[in-house]
């Protein structure tokens, strides 16, 4: 290459300085905002050597919010699931008045602040309310017991597969399922055979999404849980108080559980949107 | 939108005739868990604050705390969205134009505020910018966490997906020979970025900003550890709901949730018409 082509910048572009400082202003602001306080999780969940961290995750009440958590998610993502599905049948496959509107509407959890998400539910349940004494009184405890934060998770976590599955199957028209049925199958074959495998990783994306939500919650689930320890603890309420109690690298073990499935997550998306493109991993957030 | 064109001249009929089954059953059920997850507890909320009275409302309102709280919260979330909006910008431009090592892995963990849950980040950022902190003690005698300064920085990280993720999509599209043409008839680079790329670039710049903001506004979990939640000085108010929350004044909670919630929906109203202006004014977004 002659010294007179190293030399030449394409006038639509910056040149080799302000792009270098450019990656390295964003390089610093990542560093400062997400890479460090992402490796200070690990670090301070190690900061005691591995038989500290092994006996923070197997302490009775670490354990318990271990399996609270995950109890929590699988009930609340697959319902998500299956209303997600619905929504998004109803919505793409057809035209009805006010569609936009329902929309809205679905995608509303995700402008209201986690604490308020959780307030919604004790207002419906607790002491002042009609239904709550009622409840209570045959034997039912919603508020501060695993129903609460399963509602509270359900309510956050509630737009995430449907708001993936509403564009993509918008986008894939009604075509494919037109010919299923004008050839002989049921309404149920052609969801299962043919609208199901056609929305499959844009729904595999969702679910990830919707899943990843429902076990790092925190504000909503803090406001009903009540945190009863080893009754109503879940992981990222069990951060806190072992935070509170100054018990660092307990706090730290459990969060660090909690950032690996964060970086699963990132991974498992990063992977589906490069196999799959953007498009058919739904592209807004 | 064509759906809301095929529903006008549908005129009264609910629906379009097709041959799909499953449309009572779908909508049907995503009615129901709609409004039994949603709608009925978020009314309930209203209706319990409007129980309060125009007086008793206001007197909550105008309480200096309340509005001290309010004022952090607001304030905080937009300094965040503003830094969100430069470093954003700056770094959606450097992923969608530079090619250097480690891109991918960064374009992809630019998407961790979305995933990691909330209550790690912020343990992490509280640990990270005290100051004994890896950050923190850098900037003594000047203190970051636990100031309202501490919450700015934890709504930076949870706001920096929102602008990026809204930025980069459009920044892919650009047409190269735009920039190209501006250069040919002698603007400058500065010129053209600044004059040529950004301008067409304000409705997705504009709509990040509302949807960190909007964020910020609501965030909690990241926010309370990091804050020292002082009150009057560094309390946020969805911690002010829960304060209220635990002090059984539910009254307190409802009113300050109620102005939150408004606020919200007016937030979701005008990321809304910044839309439908930019496709009125752009073509799609």
């Amino acid at each position: 290459m002659s010294d007179n082509r190293r030399t030449f910048r394409s006038p639509a572009d910056e040149g080799f300085f302000t792009k270098l400082a450019l990656v390295a202003l964003s390089l610093v602001f990542l560093a400062f905002f997400l890479f460090m306080p992402l490796v200070s999780v690990f670090v301070h969940a190690f900061a005691d050597g591995w038989d500290a961290y092994y006996e923070a995750l197997i302490e009775p009440d670490a354990w318990a919010a271990i399996q609270l958590t995950l109890t929590v998610a699988v009930i609340a993502v697959p319902l998500n699931l299956v209303f997600g599905l619905c929504a998004a049948w109803a919505i793409a496959k057809f035209e009805f008045k006010g569609k936009a509107f329902l929309i809205t509407l679905i995608d509303l959890p995700f402008s209201i602040s986690p604490v308020i998400s959780g307030l919604v539910y004790v207002l419906l349940f607790g002491t002042g309310s009609l239904l709550g004494p009622w409840l209570k009184s045959h034997g039912v405890e919603i508020l501060f017991a695993v129903p609460g934060i399963v509602l509270a998770t359900i309510f956050v976590t509630f737009p995430f597969v449907a708001r993936e599955l509403i564009p993509l199957m918008q986008d894939q028209g009604t075509g494919d399922e037109e010919a299923a049925l004008s050839l002989g199958a049921s309404g149920w074959q052609t969801f299962w055979y043919v609208t199901l495998p056609n929305v499959k990783w844009g729904l595999l994306y969702g679910v990830l999404l919707c899943n990843a939500r429902a076990m790092g919650e925190f504000g909503a689930v803090s406001v009903v849980s009540g945190r009863i320890r080893g009754l109503t603890n879940t992981m990222p309420l069990h951060v806190e108080i072992l935070y509170n109690e100054y018990n660092m690298v307990a706090a730290f073990a459990v969060a660090s559980l909690l950032a690996l499935l964060a970086l699963v997550t990132l991974a498992l998306k990063t992977l589906l949107e490069l196999r799959f493109g953007a498009g058919a991993a739904g592209g807004r957030h | 939108m064509t759906a809301s064109a095929t529903a006008n001249t549908a005129g009264w009929r609910m629906k379009q005739p097709s041959i799909i089954p499953g449309f009572g059953l779908t909508l049907g059920f995503s009615l129901t868990y709609l409004s039994l997850i949603i709608l009925i507890p978020v009314a309930g909320l209203l209706w319990r604050s409007a129980e309060l009275g125009w007086s008793g409302f206001f007197a909550i309102l105008t309480d200096e705390r309340t509005l001290r709280a309010l004022y952090v919260s607001f304030g905080t979330a937009f300094l965040a969205a503003l830094v969100n909006v430069v470093f954003g910008t700056i770094l959606a431009w450097v992923l969608t134009r530079y090619r250097f090592p480690g891109r991918r892995l960064i374009d992809a963990m630019v998407d961790l505020p979305f995933a990691l849950p909330t209550a790690v980040a912020g343990i992490a950022f509280a640990a990270l910018y005290a100051p004994n902190g890896w950050v923190g003690s850098l900037f003594m005698p000047f203190r970051i966490a636990f100031t309202p300064l501490g919450i700015v920085i934890a709504l930076i990280f949870i706001g920096l997906p929102f602008v990026v993720r809204t930025v980069q999509p459009l920044m892919e599209e650009i047409d190269r020979e735009v920039e190209e043409a501006a250069a040919t008839l002698g603007a400058n680079r500065f010129q053209t970025i600044f004059k040529v790329l950004l301008p067409g670039l304000t409705p997705a710049v504009l709509t990040g900003f509302a949807l960190a903001f909007a964020r910020g506004v609501g965030e909690y979990g990241s926010v309370i550890f990091i804050a020292g939640n002082i009150p009057y000085v560094s309390e946020i108010a969805p911690l002010l709901i829960v304060i209220r929350l635990e002090e059984f004044n539910y009254a307190g909670a409802t009113a300050i949730a109620t102005i939150m919630l408004l606020i919200s929906f007016a937030m979701l109203l005008v990321i809304n018409l910044i839309q439908a202006w930019s496709r009125r004014r752009y073509g799609n977004v």
